[in-house]
C-alpha cells in the first residue's frame, strides 16, 4: 500500500482557500484555487504566491564543502560568492541529469542546494555516497525548510511591505526577518516575472503566507507553476530533463563548466564538441490543438511538455527533436492522439513580457 | 461557474456524461460533476457530422489546461449535429453544461439502449 501523502505546514490553508490538491510526487498539494487561468495570469499582471514546500533541501556544510559541490555540480561553485545563488545540473557518470538545482552559498563553509521533490532522496543519496572520505556533513534539511514562492511585477513590493530590510537582489539570497520570523529570502523564482523565494522553518510559513494574502497576493497553484514555467522555457525535472539525456540537448550548456572536472564531465564535452544528436526546442501551435508530453513529432522527436499557453492563447512546448530539424522557424507536425497539429519551433522564451 | 446540478429530465451514464431523449434523438454533454473535476475547459475538438457513437465508448475530446478527457457516448448512434460554438467558446462547457455547453446530437440506432441509463437521483447517488 503507497504511504499516505505527505502535507505542508500550509495544508489547512490550501482546503480554506478552496484549492483542488492532487498528489505530487508523494505530497499533497494544491493544483489550483480559483483556476490555473486566472492564478498564471495573476502572476503575470500583480503578485501570485506558491507553496513550494514540497521541494527539498541539502545543506552541505565544512571544509571541503565547495570542494564536493565542484565535483557534484556543473556550473563553477568557486565563482558562487557567500550571498549568491547558482543553477546547475547533477549529473552521472555518464552525464545524465539526475537533477537540476539551484544552490545558495550562505556561508565560505554553507551551501543550500534545493532538490525536486521526486529527485531528492536520491540527490541526497548521491551528495552522501561522494562526501564520503571528505571533511564535509551533507544534511537533509527537507523537515527544516517550508519554501514559499512569491513572484510577479508587484511580488518584491508586497514582500517588502512586511521585511525588516531591503530584499535580496535577483539570484542573490539574504536572511531577512519576516512578519517577525527570521527566513531566507531569494531572489529566484520559476516564473519569468520577478519576485523571491523564500525559506523559512515550518512553523513561520502560515505568518509570512497570511501576510503576502493580506497585501493582495493571490494564491497560486502548481498547475499555474507549470504554465508560468513553461511560457519562458524553464525545465521541468522529469518531463524535460532526465537521466538518459543530457544537459547540452536539453539547452543547459551554459550551466556546464566542464573544466571543474564535474562528475559527467567527460561525457557532456564530448557532447558538446561533437554536436548533440538532438535538442530541446520550444514550439508554437499554429493552429488549434495542445500538444502534451509524449506527442511524437512526426519524422522524428518528442513532446516533453506542452500545455495551452494562458498568456498566448495557443497551444506551446517543448520538443526533442534530432538536431539537423532543430532550428527556429522550422515547420513541424505533432502526432496528438492520432491526428496531426502543425506548430513551429521558435525562440526562448515564448513569452516575453510586453513592453510599456 | 454555475452550482452542482442534475437536471431530472435528463439520462445519465455513469462516466459523467448526460443525454436528452428526444424520440429517437438525442443531445449529449458532460454532467457538471465532469466539467467541475476538469477545471477550466480550454479546448473542444468537435467529431465529424456522421461519425458513429458506441455507448460506452470515448467519441471525443474535451480539455482543460493540465488535462485531455475522453468523453464517453451515454448511447450509440450517428452524429447529425455538432456544436459549432464550443470551438471558439468552450468554456460555455463549464458555464452552461446542460445548455450553451451541450457538444453533440446523434440519431440513436437503438432507442432500447436508454433503459440502461440512470436518472439524476441515481447518478448522483453514485458520485
Amino acid at each position: 500500500m503507497p504511504a499516505a501523502p505527505r502535507r505542508t505546514p500550509l495544508y489547512d490553508r490550501h482546503v480554506a482557500a478552496g484549492a483542488r490538491l492532487v498528489d505530487f510526487a508523494g505530497w499533497e498539494m494544491p493544483v489550483q484555487y480559483a483556476g490555473i487561468r486566472e492564478e498564471h495570469l495573476a502572476v503575470r499582471e500583480r503578485a501570485g504566491i506558491f507553496d513550494v514546500s514540497h521541494m527539498g533541501e541539502i545543506e552541505t556544510r565544512g571544509p571541503e564543502a565547495e570542494a564536493l559541490l565542484q565535483r557534484l555540480l556543473s556550473n563553477d561553485v568557486e565563482r558562487l560568492a557567500v550571498g549568491g545563488a547558482q543553477y546547475s545540473v547533477l549529473c552521472n557518470d555518464d552525464g545524465g541529469v539526475l537533477d537540476d538545482l539551484f544552490t545558495y552559498r550562505l556561508a565560505p563553509d554553507h551551501y543550500l542546494t534545493v532538490t525536486n521533490a521526486a529527485n531528492h532522496v536520491k540527490d541526497l543519496a548521491w551528495f552522501r555516497r561522494h562526501a564520503e572520505g571528505r571533511d564535509v556533513t551533507v544534511d537533509d534539511a527537507l523537515e527544516r525548510w517550508a519554501m514559499l514562492a512569491i513572484q510577479g511585477p508587484l511580488a518584491r513590493e508586497c514582500v517588502q511591505a512586511f521585511a525588516d530590510a531591503p530584499l535580496p537582489e535577483r539570484f542573490t539570497v539574504a536572511t531577512r526577518s519576516l512578519a517577525g520570523h527570521t527566513a531566507l529570502v531569494c531572489g529566484t523564482g520559476y516564473t519569468g516575472e520577478d519576485g523571491v523565494e523564500v525559506l523559512c522553518s515550518p512553523d513561520a510559513a502560515g505568518a509570512v503566507w497570511d501576510e503576502a494574502l493580506r497585501r493582495g497576493v493571490e494564491p497560486a497553484g502548481l498547475g499555474a507553476r507549470d504554465t508560468l514555467r513553461l511560457e519562458v522555457c524553464y525545465h521541468l525535472y522529469g518531463n524535460d530533463l532526465m537521466e538518459s539525456r543530457g544537459p547540452i540537448e536539453a539547452g543547459l550548456g551554459w550551466c556546464c563548466k566542464e573544466e571543474t572536472g564535474f562528475i559527467g564531465s567527460g561525457a557532456v564535452r564530448a557532447v558538446r564538441e561533437a554536436g548533440p544528436a538532438e535538442r530541446l526546442m520550444p514550439f508554437k501551435l499554429t493552429g488549434p490543438g495542445i500538444a502534451r508530453q509524449g506527442n511524437p513529432v512526426v519524422g522524428g522527436g518528442e513532446v516533453t511538455s506542452g500545455t495551452l499557453s494562458p498568456s498566448l492563447g495557443v497551444g506551446i512546448g517543448m520538443a526533442y527533436l534530432p538536431a539537423a530539424r532543430a532550428v527556429v522557424g522550422e515547420a513541424i507536425e505533432i502526432d496528438v492522439r492520432g491526428r496531426p497539429r502543425e506548430a513551429v519551433l521558435a525562440e526562448r522564451p515564448l513569452y516575453r513580457r510586453p513592453t510599456a | 461557474m454555475a452550482d452542482a446540478s442534475y437536471p431530472t429530465d435528463l439520462l445519465y451514464h455513469p462516466e459523467h456524461d448526460w443525454a436528452r431523449i428526444d424520440g429517437d434523438h438525442a443531445t449529449l454533454g458532460i454532467t457538471w460533476f465532469a466539467q467541475d473535476a476538469l477545471g477550466e475547459v480550454v479546448f473542444f475538438d468537435p467529431p465529424e457530422v456522421g461519425a458513429t457513437t458506441a455507448a460506452g465508448e470515448s467519441y471525443a475530446e474535451v480539455e482543460s489546461v493540465k488535462a485531455v478527457s475522453d468523453v464517453i457516448a451515454p448511447l450509440s448512434g450517428e452524429i447529425v449535429e455538432v456544436n459549432a460554438e464550443l470551438s471558439d467558446s468552450p468554456e460555455a462547457i463549464n458555464e452552461d453544461p446542460y445548455g450553451a455547453g451541450w457538444l453533440v446530437r446523434i440519431r440513436l440506432s437503438d432507442v432500447s439502449e436508454t433503459a440502461s441509463l440512470l436518472d439524476a437521483a441515481s447518478y448522483e447517488s453514485s458520485l
